[in-house]
């Protein structure tokens, strides 16, 4: 009998898994810019120089199949938004990176502003519709 | 990161997941020792995945050969390591699990059981991987831990 109870709820939890992700692959939250440090990344911090109006900064991961979706998305928007650099870091080499900023999953895409504040963050292959309108979110602030 | 690498057809994939979802649900519902030898069965085939190759697994032939011919050829394959990697977590819980039961903690045994059959179905009814997302999250911890 216990098989049978251990069936229906890994049914159960496998149902709201799927849901719960569903809803919240790709949806960028936004957050208010803050003075704090450690939302702010700066060029040495990923290794690149910063957008001119926005940067969109990519976690990935070797063992990671929507990564290289999530690039291509990105590199869409880039030719589409002018003034916006999109930059890839390797989770696994950036460990410390990727504590400073809580990243738990990859993808983990980050909205930088052009200061290079964290002006909204998604977790999970977001499309390019999602990135755009985060996008206009971090330019008109 | 090299992306010179070996690509799978994600339908594949899929495929397998659903078949190791079914396999998992019989180890819950069949008796001892039924359940010890299809586990040990579906074991068997992770590990063919982790140290032979995806197309080793016979879920891999079978789709080859009595899926894809009347489907055709995918319109984008993706990479091998992440759901490679994936195997070997199936493979640890299945291992887990496999011990459990022959130990006689069968509550404990079934239990890891349901993690995987919980990673398979999610992976057969919406393609994400819980093996690849948990990539990151053990070497965050080995680096907390070291």
């Amino acid at each position: 009998m216990t098989g049978v109870q251990v069936l229906v709820v890994a049914l159960v939890v496998a149902a709201f898994s799927a849901a719960a992700m569903r809803w919240k692959n790709g949806r960028f939250t936004a957050r208010a810019p803050e003075s704090d440090d450690s939302e702010r990344l700066e060029p040495g911090d990923i290794g690149a120089p910063l957008g001119e109006r926005a940067t969109l900064v990519q976690f990935s991961s070797a063992f990671c199949a929507p990564c290289r979706a999530t690039r291509q998305v990105l590199g869409q928007v880039v030719s589409l938004v002018p003034g916006v650099a999109a930059v890839e870091i390797d989770a696994e080499a950036e460990l410390e990176l990727v504590r400073r900023m809580n990243v738990l999953r990859t993808p983990t895409v980050l909205v930088l502003d052009a200061q290079g504040r964290v002006v909204g963050r998604a977790s999970g292959a977001p499309t390019r519709d999602q990135v755009l309108v985060a996008l206009d979110v971090a330019l008109s602030a | 990161m090299s992306h010179d690498t070996t690509v799978v057809d994600p339908r594949a994939l899929r495929f397998g997941a659903a078949a190791t979802t079914a396999v998992l649900a019989l180890v819950l519902v069949t008796p001892s020792p039924v359940r010890e030898v299809l586990l040990a069965g579906q074991a068997v085939i992770f590990a063919l995945g982790v140290f032979v190759s995806l197309a080793a697994s016979p879920w891999s032939w079978l789709f080859r050969t009595a899926v894809r011919p009347r489907i055709g050829a995918p319109d984008r394959t993706e990479d091998a390591r992440p759901p490679r990697f994936a195997q070997a977590v199936g493979l640890t819980f299945a291992l887990v699990g496999l011990a459990a039961l022959l130990a006689g903690s069968t509550t404990a045994g079934l239990v890891a059981v349901g993690f995987a059959l919980v990673a398979a179905l999610l992976n057969a009814t919406t393609g994400f991987c819980l093996g690849c997302e948990l990539y990151l999250t053990t070497r965050r911890l080995a680096r907390t831990l070291a």
